[in-house]
């Protein structure tokens, strides 16, 4: 049988003022019923030509053909006519609003708005699926994947035949994306069509029919997902071969740098983020954190940066307690923290700001008088611009013009550009493309080499299997073991990140997370527990008075 | 202590509070914070006066006057002076993305300008105390006040139509589509977008409607309230930013909004119905109460508030769709 075609793009343009092209000549084929991939590097296009079919974007040159007719989308409302619905990275959601509210938001429909009715449609398309909701759950009470539902479950009920989702499991745990596949799959089989954008080969090779590489803006060309290998696909999305091969670099062993005891955090709604864990970094070595979404890495960042109250445990810097410093002091210490949050719009720019005035945030303080120098920060700035390839029109560009793989090689780059001893970076690489990723570890590496201590807080386990010495698994907040990244396993690892496995219950003797050769001695480490447990309570018994 | 004087006096004057805030809830719920409210008040007094007095001046005798020409002519023209106030906002706010804070305050400056010189140039107030004679002929009572003599009290058709317009749009923003696209776009104008509403064009008819209501404020206060008497616009841009403390301690709320502005009222004809004489100092501190109180509602819904009771999310924020 002859494949029905969905939606043909035909040459289709977009230019963005100053002279950037976003999408050049772009042809696509979406058949009914079949899920496809797009692919391609950071920048490359994907989420412009999306929008272009969503109605968020209008193409500058090009021709968009739906069931062989063309089409103009110049709106959502129009793209919703024709039957197109957009899952978009950042979700569009009402917080304050019921997930019932936010489904039937802007649906023309005839009759009166009831309540009973929604939640019962929603209900409907939930259970076909396969979804788990509840209508009149608040978004702003939801965890990112019930978010994600909700947006689902609203271009669905508008009717919607293709479907188009934006990295959808960039923000997913393991169990949750398998969760969302199963819910593709069995629309693929109700005939809906699908496009789906994600920067994860396993994902592509798992859940696609075929699969359609964009490179620069660029079409490159579509390939059956049945006759291709990871590595072909990375050809055709980079251009060049790529080695996927991480090195790990051999340093010297010496001597902690942070030492962290017995560290108790709250998150901001009053619950646990990190309960009683204890861990070290030594100078030279990159301990990699792993764990689902959202166990208590982004807390554990904050808390070390000073950022953020310690509930009771110690962190000794060279020996030296940094609980209770302001951040200013920790920085001049040489602790650097980088975090990128999950909507990537990064922690520590300010999004307008120049990459320059970026750099001067941080160390404003430095210089004499006054008066900023902004001569030697544009001197960093090219710098920094040259060293990582960032792709900006100048050192003057607001931040938040730039892609996101180029905020985030400005957010790290300058925290390295500081010449810390401990740096502490969650999810440098997240949303990355291949080669910025490999840029983004060359650098970690290097300052490896010079004798930095990282902690990296990652969710790509085979990256940190390659790329870290050691790995610490956290889960619900709690230490499941320290590992040596050479003798374990991606297994054992995903068992630790669920709770299966406790490595600290099954081999009690090894005392997981204290240094041998600590800076201080056990006598010490005692009286410095005594000394900050007896502060704290003097403080709580002040509080309830 | 004068009550019964404090309860309807306050009732009274708290009328042109809560079109003040009528109007504005239904503008901020757009996610524009419309701070020209006070100047728009005061265009809206301007065309309220030009309506009636042209009516009357047709007449070839006032005492044939009719109510319901009256405040068609009053409303007609209050609502449409204010909306053209309203429109410069949106205009600028909505079309042109300027920043919502300084386009609000020159609207004020520029309503208050233009209300006192069209007032002069073009207003002829010897028919106004005829026709408010005939609009606050409507609700009569007499109630012996605490100092031994009967008072008076009058409400007019306005002082209903008010509290109407606050219930009907309590209804509106909980009730029904247009309502909850409404505040979709308050909260999220990227998420509604989305969907396939039309962002730009409800917030036009959010902040023109709303700047109409807000307008009738001040065709009450001078028609109804004030005997058909117009002392000066500051009188009036007073009013104004009490209405937008207002929508803040009712917590965009406008059906809680009636019973905060009998409260405002009241706070503000404190000093005319206290026995003894107060100096000035303490009359003065007493009008500042309705400012004070508004800080302490948002302190306190700042701390405790739950998640539900909050402004609407992109308050003050304009919506640029291409923007990330």
């Amino acid at each position: 049988m002859e494949k029905q075609i969905a939606i043909e793009l035909k040459n289709i343009c977009k230019y963005f003022p100053g002279k950037v092209v976003a999408n050049k000549n772009v042809n696509l084929t979406l058949y009914k019923g079949e899920i496809l991939s797009l692919l391609g590097e950071n920048g490359s296009g994907k989420t412009t030509l999306m929008n272009m079919i969503s109605g968020i974007y209008f193409p500058d040159e090009g021709q968009i053909f739906i069931n062989g007719e063309e089409a103009v989308i110049r709106s959502p409302k129009d793209a919703y006519n024709y039957k197109i619905g957009m899952i978009h990275q950042h979700f569009k959601l009402v917080d304050v609003f019921s997930a019932a509210e936010n489904i039937v938001l802007g649906v023309k429909e005839a009759g009166r708005f009831s309540k009973k009715k929604i939640a019962m449609r929603v209900r409907e398309i939930a259970e076909r699926y396969g979804f788990d909701i509840d209508p009149k759950k608040r978004i702003h009470e939801m965890s990112v994947s019930e978010k994600q539902t909700v947006e689902i479950i609203k271009v669905l009920y508008r009717g919607a035949d293709i479907l188009i989702l934006d990295e959808p499991t960039a923000v997913l745990t393991p169990q949750e994306i398998e969760k969302l596949f199963a819910v593709l799959r069995k629309m693929r089989e109700d005939g809906k069509s699908i496009i789906i954008i994600t920067h994860k080969l396993n994902e592509v090779m798992e859940i696609s029919d075929r699969v359609s590489i964009l490179r620069k803006g660029e079409y490159i060309g579509t390939v059956e997902t049945s006759k291709t290998n990871p590595k072909q696909l990375t050809e055709m999305m980079v251009g060049k071969k790529t080695d996927l091969k991480i090195e790990r670099v051999k340093t010297d062993f010496e001597k902690p740098l942070l030492e962290i005891r017995d560290i108790v955090i709250d998150k901001d709604d009053g619950s646990r983020a990190i309960d009683d864990v204890s861990f070290y970094i030594r100078g030279g070595e990159i301990l990699g954190v792993a764990g689902v979404a959202g166990c208590g890495q982004k807390e554990l960042c904050e808390a070390i940066a000073g950022l953020r109250p310690i509930k009771s445990g110690l962190v000794m810097h060279k020996g030296e307690n940094i609980i209770g410093l302001p951040p200013k002091k920790i920085i001049e210490k040489g602790v650097s923290m980088s975090f990128i949050p999950e909507d990537r719009l990064g922690m520590g720019l300010a999004p307008s700001f120049s990459i320059t005035d970026n750099m001067i945030i941080k160390n404003y303080g430095e210089g004499k008088g006054p008066f900023v120098n902004r001569k030697a920060a544009r001197a960093h700035a090219k710098a920094l611009i040259e060293k990582l390839e960032i792709v900006t029109p100048s050192t003057e560009t607001p931040v938040r013009r730039l892609s996101g793989g180029n905020v985030q090689k400005v957010l790290v780059g300058r925290e390295i550009e500081a010449g810390p001893n401990v740096i502490i970076t969650a999810y440098p690489v997240r949303g990355l493309d291949i080669n910025s990723s490999y840029l983004i570890y060359d650098i970690l590496n290097d300052q490896k080499k010079k004798g930095t201590g990282i902690l990296f807080i990652g969710e790509d386990l085979d990256v940190m299997l390659a790329l870290c010495d050691k790995i610490m698994v956290i889960c619900h907040g709690k230490n499941m073991g320290v590992v040596h990244a050479e003798k374990t396993t991606k297994e054992e690892l995903g068992l630790m990140m669920t709770g299966a496995l406790d490595l600290t219950e099954e081999k009690k003797d090894k005392n997981f997370g204290i240094a041998k050769d600590s800076n201080l001695t056990e006598e010490e480490w005692q009286e410095m527990e005594e000394e900050t447990n007896n502060e704290n309570h003097g403080k709580e018994s002040k509080g309830n008075e | 202590m004068n009550v019964p004087g404090l309860v309807f006096g306050g009732i009274a004057i708290g009328i042109v509070f809560l079109y003040g805030s009528v109007g504005e809830i239904i503008t901020e719920k757009s996610g524009h914070l419309n701070l020209g409210i006070p100047g728009i008040m005061c265009m809206g007094t301007a065309g309220g006066m030009f309506g009636v007095s042209n009516y009357m001046g047709m007449l070839s005798n006032t005492k044939s006057a009719s109510l319901l020409l009256i405040l068609l002519f009053g409303i007609v023209f209050a609502f449409l002076f204010a909306a053209v106030g309203g429109a410069i906002y949106a205009l600028l706010t909505v079309s042109f993305k300027a920043n919502q804070n300084v386009v609000g305050l020159a609207v004020t400056t520029f309503g208050a300008g233009f209300a006192q010189f069209f007032i002069k140039k073009f207003v002829t107030t010897k028919f106004l105390s005829r026709a408010s004679k005939i609009v606050r002929n409507f609700i009569n009572f007499e109630i012996k006040s605490s100092f031994g003599v009967p008072i008076k009290y009058q409400y007019g058709v306005l002082s209903c139509l008010a509290i109407i317009l606050a219930l009907a749009c309590a209804l509106f923003f909980k009730k029904t589509k247009k309502g909850l696209h409404l505040r979709a776009i308050g909260e999220n104008p990227a998420t509604a977008d989305a969907v396939g509403i039309n962002v730009n064009l409800y917030k036009y008819i959010a902040i023109i409607v709303g700047s109409g209501i807000a307008g009738l404020g001040g065709l009450y206060y001078v028609v109804e309230y004030n005997n058909g008497t117009f002392d000066n616009v500051l009188t009036i841009q007073a009013f104004g930013w009490l209405a937008v403390a207002l929508v803040i301690f009712t917590m965009w709320r406008s059906d809680f909004a009636i019973f905060g502005s009998f409260v405002f009222g009241m706070l503000y004809v404190f000093n005319g119905n206290l026995t003894g004489t107060s100096s000035l100092a303490t009359q003065e501190l007493i009008k500042l109460l309705p400012y004070v109180m508004t800080i302490i509602v948002l302190i306190i819904t700042s701390i405790f508030g739950s998640k539900n009771v909050q402004p609407p999310a992109s308050l003050g924020l304009n919506y640029f769709r291409e923007d990330r």
